[in-house]
């Protein structure tokens, strides 16, 4: 042990690495069922390469491999730095990296082959789950291990965001999952029907609640005010925001399933919840943007601020949209058609994305011992195809989307259907393939981070890196539990 | 309350903790606990029985395969939804789906009442090769379908599982259940499956009105 306590950025360096990779991975499967929507013969009769067997492992690409990487990684850098202490329980740290990356790597393999529970966003059979379940739990052990010994009594808001996101995907995960399996490679849930179907929108409502929300919330209120060298806007705005956010999410699963067989009274709880939802999710918009007041001149010069602002007003436009959605007579429009999927994506490549990138931006120069990184202009370039790829795919949705809606409910003055259901797909076949080259694009700019990552990583990858010291503030009496001496 | 109230609940990670928990735990209660409760008060309409055995090798390939997720089976209760599919569907026909199959998106029809409407043959035709049948569907061909074979033992398997999360079947069922699958293929229990579905598990009155005798005819 060494006189001086160094932050522990070796599993952060891990979790950047990962994320890099499976970012690459899991949009080239979205980019490769995209092409497959568009022309269907990508498929090539291989059943591993069929668009319903593959999808699967794009969501859980993006998502679960490419974004939980991203979110593991960005909270054990978060929760050192906002606590002035080293990550407890190192080993366990190490095990979780390692534990996610076996996860990721069988539910990718298994999958294909057709191994699936068939619940959307709980694919992997249950023996993967119970993986799952062990490396979500030390990661919990971790993080608030490293609360407990944390050098500064108050608890910066970023963690509240990843705690509540700890918490509540692994109380989604248990919940959603608990089957009866019949071999290895089957199982059957213990629900059936309507409460299956409430369990599972349940759980992939709040899935995006608290993975691609609150996760990236504490990313976001982390970096950004790192981003712009200024403090949070409203401190006490962003904890009233908190805990309306974490309270109001659970009730809206519902919205996914208006006009179904569920009870009208959970339907229309769903959809009023999501109404008011859209206080809080504007509320954490606001002051993320707000924050940058004074510093936009950085906007000019700094690629991780642009994808940051940009992240945070597809946030506010995404949940916005989804409010709307939740509306039963837009629902009865939008549901079932590609708005739906142009929604997910304003979210996931608009919001999600986007924090990410920015945030890895901030991060990696940091987390690597380099000054900056490598490229400037290969941030910029990266941001250029993002951005334009984001708005391709997104706007080529929206359109396919309202049209299939429209045609599907077009009716002649003699009250007889206008369209077969045939005419709508022939109609969204053009904004397939504009998805695609959306899609295309976003790939490629991935790419280009992953060479610019690989540039910046030039004194890790040499193993001359110097592990940065905890800066030691003055003790602060009284504090539970006892704040840990100068060094460890 | 002062602001200084809420301090303290920011300087204890467990009571953080704690309160986080409470509060993301609410609306998960207040809204699936009355349907557990209203879930023993479900039933399959009078007559419907579990899935028979290659019905339900069917089903599980269905997931397998993934269709629901581009297939809903679920017509929601709107005029122009019942004018295409016939009538809305019921939370009692979906009683013994585990997982449900209500599906998310339509990149292809709903199929809760697609039982009946084309012949066996067309439904082996399409799923072999889409385009063959229809010219401009996205559709990916499930040929491996018809060259797999179903295991009986699976099958009982499955059903004991089944048996054991409450679906009524018996002994017998179950130890007949591989002469129901001896010499079939995945195709078979395929296309046995879609032909029931808005049949098998719907009330008589329904089925007959929604379920006409057809020779597939042009697609």
């Amino acid at each position: 042990m060494s006189a001086v306590e160094t932050y522990n950025d070796k599993v952060v360096r891990l979790f950047l690495l990962a994320s890099a990779v499976w970012g690459i991975v899991g949009m080239l499967v979205g980019m490769y069922i995209a092409a497959e929507m568009a022309w269907p013969f990508w498929n090539f009769d291989l059943p591993f390469l069929t668009f319903s067997r593959l999808r699967p492992d794009h969501t859980f690409g993006v998502i679960f491999a490419f974004g939980g990487s991203a979110l593991m990684g960005t909270c054990y850098y978060v929760v050192q730095r906002t606590g002035h202490t080293r990550l407890a329980l190192g080993k366990l740290a190490e095990f979780t990296f390692w534990g996610w990356q076996l996860i990721c790597v069988l539910a990718m393999l298994t999958m294909p082959l057709g191994m699936t529970q068939g619940k959307e966003y709980a694919e992997p059979e249950w023996f993967i789950d119970i993986l799952i379940a062990i490396v979500w739990v030390s990661f919990g052990v971790v993080f608030f291990a490293t609360l407990a010994r944390r050098r500064i009594q108050h608890i910066y808001v970023a963690n509240w965001y990843y705690g509540a996101f700890i918490l509540a995907v692994g109380l989604l995960h248990i919940v959603n999952n608990i089957v009866v399996p019949v071999s290895l490679t089957k199982s059957y849930p213990i629900y059936s029907g309507a409460v299956d179907a409430m369990v599972q929108w349940w759980y992939g409502h709040n899935a995006v609640a608290f993975f691609l929300t609150a996760g990236f919330l504490g990313m976001m209120y982390y970096f950004v005010p790192r981003q712009a060298q200024q403090p949070l806007w409203s401190y006490r705005f962003s904890i009233v925001n908190f805990w309306a956010l974490i309270s109001i999410y659970m009730w809206a699963g519902s919205h996914h399933l208006l006009y179904t067989a569920l009870p009208d009274w959970v339907q229309s709880v769903g959809m009023a919840f999501s109404l008011v939802l859209l206080m809080p999710s504007w509320g954490s918009a606001a002051n993320g943007l707000l924050t940058f007041n004074g510093s936009w001149h950085r906007l000019k010069d700094d690629p991780a601020a642009k994808f940051m602002v940009l992240a945070l007003v597809f946030y506010a436009a995404a949940t916005l949209e989804g409010s709307m959605m939740a509306i039963k007579t837009v629902n009865s429009l939008s549901h079932y058609t590609d708005w739906t999927i142009a929604h997910v994506h304003s979210g996931s490549l608009g919001w999600v994305a986007m924090i990410t990138i920015g945030s890895l931006y901030a991060m990696a120069p940091r987390a690597l011992g380099r000054p900056a990184m490598y490229s400037q202009k290969g941030m910029e370039v990266h941001f250029r195809l993002h951005l334009a790829g984001t708005l391709i795919y997104v706007i080529a949705m929206w359109a396919a989307g309202v049209t299939e809606g429209l045609m599907w409910r077009a009716t002649s003055p003699e009250g007889a259907l206008t369209h077969s259901f045939l005419d709508s797909l022939i109609a969204a076949k053009p904004w397939y393939i504009m998805r695609w080259f959306g899609g295309v694009l976003i790939w490629l700019g991935m790419w280009v981070m992953a060479w610019n990552l690989w540039y910046t990583a030039a004194d890790a990858r040499a193993k001359i890196i110097t592990p940065i010291p905890v800066p030691v503030p003055e003790p602060v009496t009284p504090q539970v539990p006892a704040p840990l001496p100068a060094t460890a | 309350m002062a602001y200084s109230d809420f301090e303290y609940i920011e300087k204890h990670a467990w009571l953080l903790g704690i309160l986080t928990a409470i509060m993301i735990s609410i609306g998960g209660l207040a809204e699936i606990t009355p349907l557990f409760v209203e879930a023993n008060r479900l039933h399959p309409a009078a007559g419907v029985k579990p899935y028979a055995p290659l019905r339900l090798a069917g089903k599980d390939l269905y997931v397998r395969e993934g269709c629901h997720v581009c297939h809903t089976q679920m017509i929601r209760t709107l005029r122009f939804e019942t004018q295409r599919y016939g009538n809305y569907s019921t939370a009692s026909e979906s009683v013994y789906d585990r997982p449900f199959q209500w599906g998310s998106k339509r990149t292809g029809p709903d199929l809760a009442r697609i039982g009946g409407k084309y012949s066996d043959d067309w439904q082996r035709l399409h799923l072999t090769d889409p385009r063959s049948v229809v010219p401009e569907s996205n559709m990916p061909s499930y040929r491996w379908l018809a060259t797999n074979t179903l295991d009986g033992a699976d099958i009982q398997a499955r059903m004991r599982a089944l048996k054991f999360l409450g679906d009524p079947y018996t002994d017998a069922e179950i130890d007949a259940a591989p002469k129901d699958l001896a010499g079939k293929t995945e195709m078979d229990a395929m296309i046995a499956y879609l032909q029931g579905l808005g049949i098998d598990n719907a009330a008589p009155a329904v089925a007959v009105e929604t379920a006409p005798a057809s020779d597939g005819g042009a697609p």
